[in-house]
């Protein structure tokens, strides 16, 4: 809809209303700025400076970093070829990202409609229960999905005692089991934000849809879906972008045997001591994401204008 | 509101770290320092000991060089000491304050790593070899092959630590060449060694110690005093000294530039240099601790046990983790990319 | 009202979905719990029970010590930055799109899009620095890097809730001549409480579970229960662990069981 020309008055209010809202983050964006996003410019800085001989940098400008990303020197034949290893491992990690994102919604989405639906009294209760588990820390649980899930732990017992299996099955140490590790530590952060936006939603609503004989399926898809979109958008974007960097669970859960993302940066700042390509490999995964998350945040409020 | 502000400023002010007499912070691997050697000091000297962890070499190099950590002293590998000081990150002793500085056993009076012990002291050295469970794998153990050839044995069974440096240094070793090699023949059979054994390694995990003995690995490149941890676990794990080469580490205390409890650090040094007190040292993490006459002082069990004293047979075989150069780093970071892409 | 005749509560599946996503929620948690009775060091190998680990780590004073600070942290981490969150939510929606805006969602979400490592090793550079010059350590920076990458955790459920919120409720209240404070404190607030809630929440645990950056931004003598436990993980994790995560788990329950019990009662 076009707004109608607007009176001198209204221009006012419109000017007081964006002084408020920049009023308003202003505290947000300091600390941000401070302990967040300004450190980030040494990140950028050092992603054109050279390698220090045992870490850190040196003052010389160098495009080292950011060729070393896509082009690497062969060590054996000294001609440049493509660095299909890094570009593995970025895949494999979007890959397991998307994935994880994908089975927290599945079930975090039902989840967090089982909450909200829950006299008040009992929905803190429930609340409440999603969160316990993560005052372990996440080590902690890291480790315990490990007892669970190895070749003689809880899992494979439980199911070969029912007879579902007669062999155990082989999870420990796979990309499974990285998956499944990641779908539990970050179901919360999909499920919070569901309930969040599913509380706030008027339950009439949907009998109204219902009185209007749709289907189950149909009011979910036409009336549900729309009013949670928040929700679901606030919750992917906590559970992928974490998950992309993750380091921890592939540690323990994938026996370390293939890197994610995470653990490639790691290797540059650390025992690769190569500070400008660990640089420029983070300053990459900030753009992606970046890009990614600008396109969705536009794809998703574009089509509730019409929705 | 105003109380928050308040509190966070009280916070933010307050250092924490009183530079006042009687304490020392001493930064260290993580799980590696005796209570029971603290509680000594302390009771003999009045300074309380501060312990906070770090879990690598390069974490630690990483802080201490980016500044403002206010810590006194710091413990890291034998390569490591050299970069330290070659930084300027820590000073050289004063060895008039060390009278035990003499109990320093011969051979590590001298070493390559610090010409002369005059800016290092001894904390815990040991080696990087395999760790085998013999009932599994009956076979000779004092060899690379173990986890390089992986026998049909423990296929699916040998976990091998993510150490960048010792993991590739053993398979260059292995294949005929040395420590941060740049040998491009070695290096390039080195890569294919690594890339043709890995589909044959369950894990590249730490943490050994509990796994082998629950019996989840049957074997694992290993430290050598988590390989005795997990023999007094299950009887049937021994602990081979790959003959084509091993390394060896030591892990040194060193006082840092910045230092606020100058005093008391030397204070410190001295004290674990005393024969009866590196035993403490070493009865609680099960390495070996290079000052003469602490044997007498160590458990029983220690003073003989095979994983420490290292068999003269195989000492030949030993090789200290020199200080990569740049170009050697850079082959090892690419083949350990390739290896876990 | 009227008699419901489309059940939200009962959703084909929906339920059985959610007690099966609790259930696996709770099996490693109850694994750990009853680890931490064992009287052997290792996982996995059953020897009798007993309560020695939690005897050891009450006696352990660096346990406790990390412990504490880690809960100091979580706790200051969690209020500060819910409270920016929020102001920054009630800032960012809910009224004419302003230019601006997507850069301080942007900027808000951006803790989320870089991975800790490349955060940490940052302000481990500025920080160092910072405390270089000033001389002053202290808890300050872990807190306040901690708010900052909690910012976003607080941000998106809040704004979640916000966005769409009824604005009648508030027009009315302000056409009644409150004040604007009185409209947020009486009508804006409670409506948003389920949100804040959440937010906080979410961000006391992810202050609780952060390794990387506190493990590069600490001083001497700040270790938290996290980095504690990544400088055991490469030689070895003691039950003590397992104790010391199923004590904070009964102080936890004992807290919210205090809680539902006084509320209870006011109503």
């Amino acid at each position: 809809m076009t707004p109608p020309p607007m009176s001198a008055a209204e221009a006012a209010q419109i000017n007081a209303s964006v002084r408020n809202g920049w009023l308003l983050s202003l505290p947000a964006l300091v600390v941000l700025a401070v302990a967040a996003v300004g450190p980030l410019l040494i990140v950028l800085v050092y992603s054109f400076l050279e390698a220090g001989k045992h870490g850190n940098v040196v003052g010389n400008f160098s495009t080292g970093g950011w060729s070393g990303i896509l082009w690497t020197r062969d060590i054996f034949t000294d001609s440049y070829v493509l660095a299909d290893a890094h570009l593995t491992i970025f895949w494999r990690s979007i890959k397991l990202s998307f994935l994880t994102t994908l089975t927290t919604f599945a079930v975090g989405f039902p989840t967090a409609w089982f909450i909200a639906t829950r006299p008040p009294k009992a929905r803190a209760l429930w609340l409440f229960l999603i969160t316990i588990p993560f005052w372990t820390n996440l080590l902690i649980r890291t480790y315990a999905i490990n007892e669970v899930i190895r070749t003689e732990g809880l899992l494979n017992l439980a199911l070969m005692k029912v007879g579902i299996i007669s062999e155990p099955l082989k999870l420990i140490y796979t990309d499974i089991a990285v998956f499944i590790g990641m779908t539990y530590v970050y179901l919360p952060l999909m499920v919070l934000p569901l309930f969040a936006a599913i509380d706030r939603f008027d339950l009439r609503l949907l009998e109204a849809g219902y009185d209007l004989y749709a289907s189950r399926w149909r009011v979910l898809r036409r009336v549900v879906l729309p009013i949670v979109k928040p929700g679901i958008i606030a919750g992917s974007i906590l559970v992928f972008v974490p998950s992309l960097g993750a380091y921890v669970t592939p540690r323990v859960l994938g026996g370390g045997k293939q890197m994610m993302i995470g653990n490639l940066i790691e290797l540059q700042f650390l025992a690769g001591k190569n500070w400008p390509l660990g640089a420029a490999l983070s300053m990459t995964l900030l753009i992606v994401v970046t890009i990614a998350l600008l396109f969705y945040v536009r794809a998703a409020n574009g089509e509730k204008t019409h929705g | 509101m105003q109380r928050l502000l308040t509190a966070t400023a009280l916070l933010l002010a307050s250092t924490g770290l009183a530079s006042a007499e009687g304490v020392l912070q001493l930064y260290n691997w993580g799980n590696y320092t005796s209570p029971e050697l603290l509680e000594k000091f302390e009771k003999e000297t009045g300074i309380k000991v501060t312990v906070t962890d770090y879990d690598s070499n390069d974490t630690a190099l990483a802080k201490i060089e980016a500044g403002g950590h206010g810590f006194d002293l710091v413990v890291p590998s034998a390569n490591y000491v050299q970069i330290f000081s070659e930084k300027g990150l820590t000073v050289p002793l004063d060895l008039s304050k060390l009278p035990n500085h003499a109990n320093i056993a011969p051979e590590w009076k001298d070493v390559v790593w610090d010409p002369g012990r005059t800016n290092s002291v001894p904390w815990q050295w040991g080696s990087v070899g395999i760790a085998v469970d013999t009932e599994v794998y009956k076979g000779d153990v004092n060899t690379s092959a173990v986890w390089l050839e992986v026998p049909d044995e423990l296929k699916g069974k040998i976990n091998v630590v993510p150490e960048m440096n010792d993991i590739v240094s053993l398979a260059t070793m292995y294949y005929g060449g040395q420590p941060c090699s740049e040998d491009l023949e070695v290096l390039k059979k080195a890569r294919d060694g690594l890339l043709a054994a890995k589909p044959n390694w369950i894990s590249m995990d730490y943490g050994a110690t509990e796994k082998m003995s629950n019996g989840d690995w049957a074997a694992s490149v290993n430290w050598n005093g988590s390989s005795m941890r997990i023999r007094e676990a299950k009887g049937s794990v021994v602990y081979g000294y790959p003959k084509e080469g091993y390394t060896l580490w030591m892990d040194s205390v060193m006082l840092l530039k910045d230092a606020q409890n100058v005093e008391e650090a030397y204070k410190f040094l001295d004290f674990i240099m005393a024969p009866e007190n590196a035993a403490l040292i070493s009865n609680f993490a099960k390495y070996a601790n290079g000052i003469a006459g602490s044997e007498a002082f160590m458990d029983p069990a220690m003073a003989t046990a095979p994983e420490v004293v290292i068999p003269e047979e195989f000492k030949a075989a030993g090789v200290f983790m020199p200080v990569c150069s740049e170009k050697s780093r850079e082959y090892m970071t690419a083949i350990w990319t390739e290896l876990q892409k | 009202m009227a008699e419901r005749r489309f059940s939200a509560t009962r959703l084909p599946g929906f339920a059985t979905i959610a007690m099966l996503a609790f259930l696996a929620l709770y099996i490693p948690i109850l694994t750990l719990v009853v680890y931490s009775f064992n009287s052997e060091v290792t996982m996995g190998n059953w020897g009798t029970a007993t309560l020695d680990w939690y005897a050891k780590a009450w006696a352990n004073a660096d346990v406790k010590d990390a412990t504490l600070r880690s809960l100091t942290i979580a706790g200051f981490a969690a209020v500060i930055s819910t409270a920016l969150a929020t102001m920054a939510a009630l800032g960012t929606t809910r009224r004419r799109a302003f230019k601006g805006q997507t850069f301080i969602y942007v900027m808000i979400n951006q803790p989320l899009m870089v991975p800790e490592i490349v955060t940490a090793v940052a302000l481990m550079i500025l920080f160092g620095l910072i405390k270089t010059v000033t001389g002053v350590h202290g808890l300050g920076y872990l807190i306040l890097a901690h708010a900052a990458f909690c910012i976003p955790f607080a941000y998106l459920p809040i704004r979640a809730r916000l966005e769409g919120m009824d604005l009648t409720l508030e027009t009315a209240a302000a056409d009644l001549y409150a004040s604007h404070w009185h409209t947020f404190r009486r009508v804006t607030l409670p409506i948003l409480m389920p949100g804040v809630i959440a937010g906080a929440m979410l961000a006391f645990v992810v202050s609780l579970d952060d390794v990387v950056i506190t493990e590069f931004v600490k001083s001497a003598g700040q270790d938290t229960l996290p980095t504690y436990m990544l400088g055991q993980m490469r030689r070895q994790l003691t039950p003590e662990i397992n104790a010391i995560s199923t004590g904070l788990l009964l102080v936890t329950i004992a807290m919210l069981t205090a809680f539902f019990l006084l509320t209870r009662k006011k109503d």
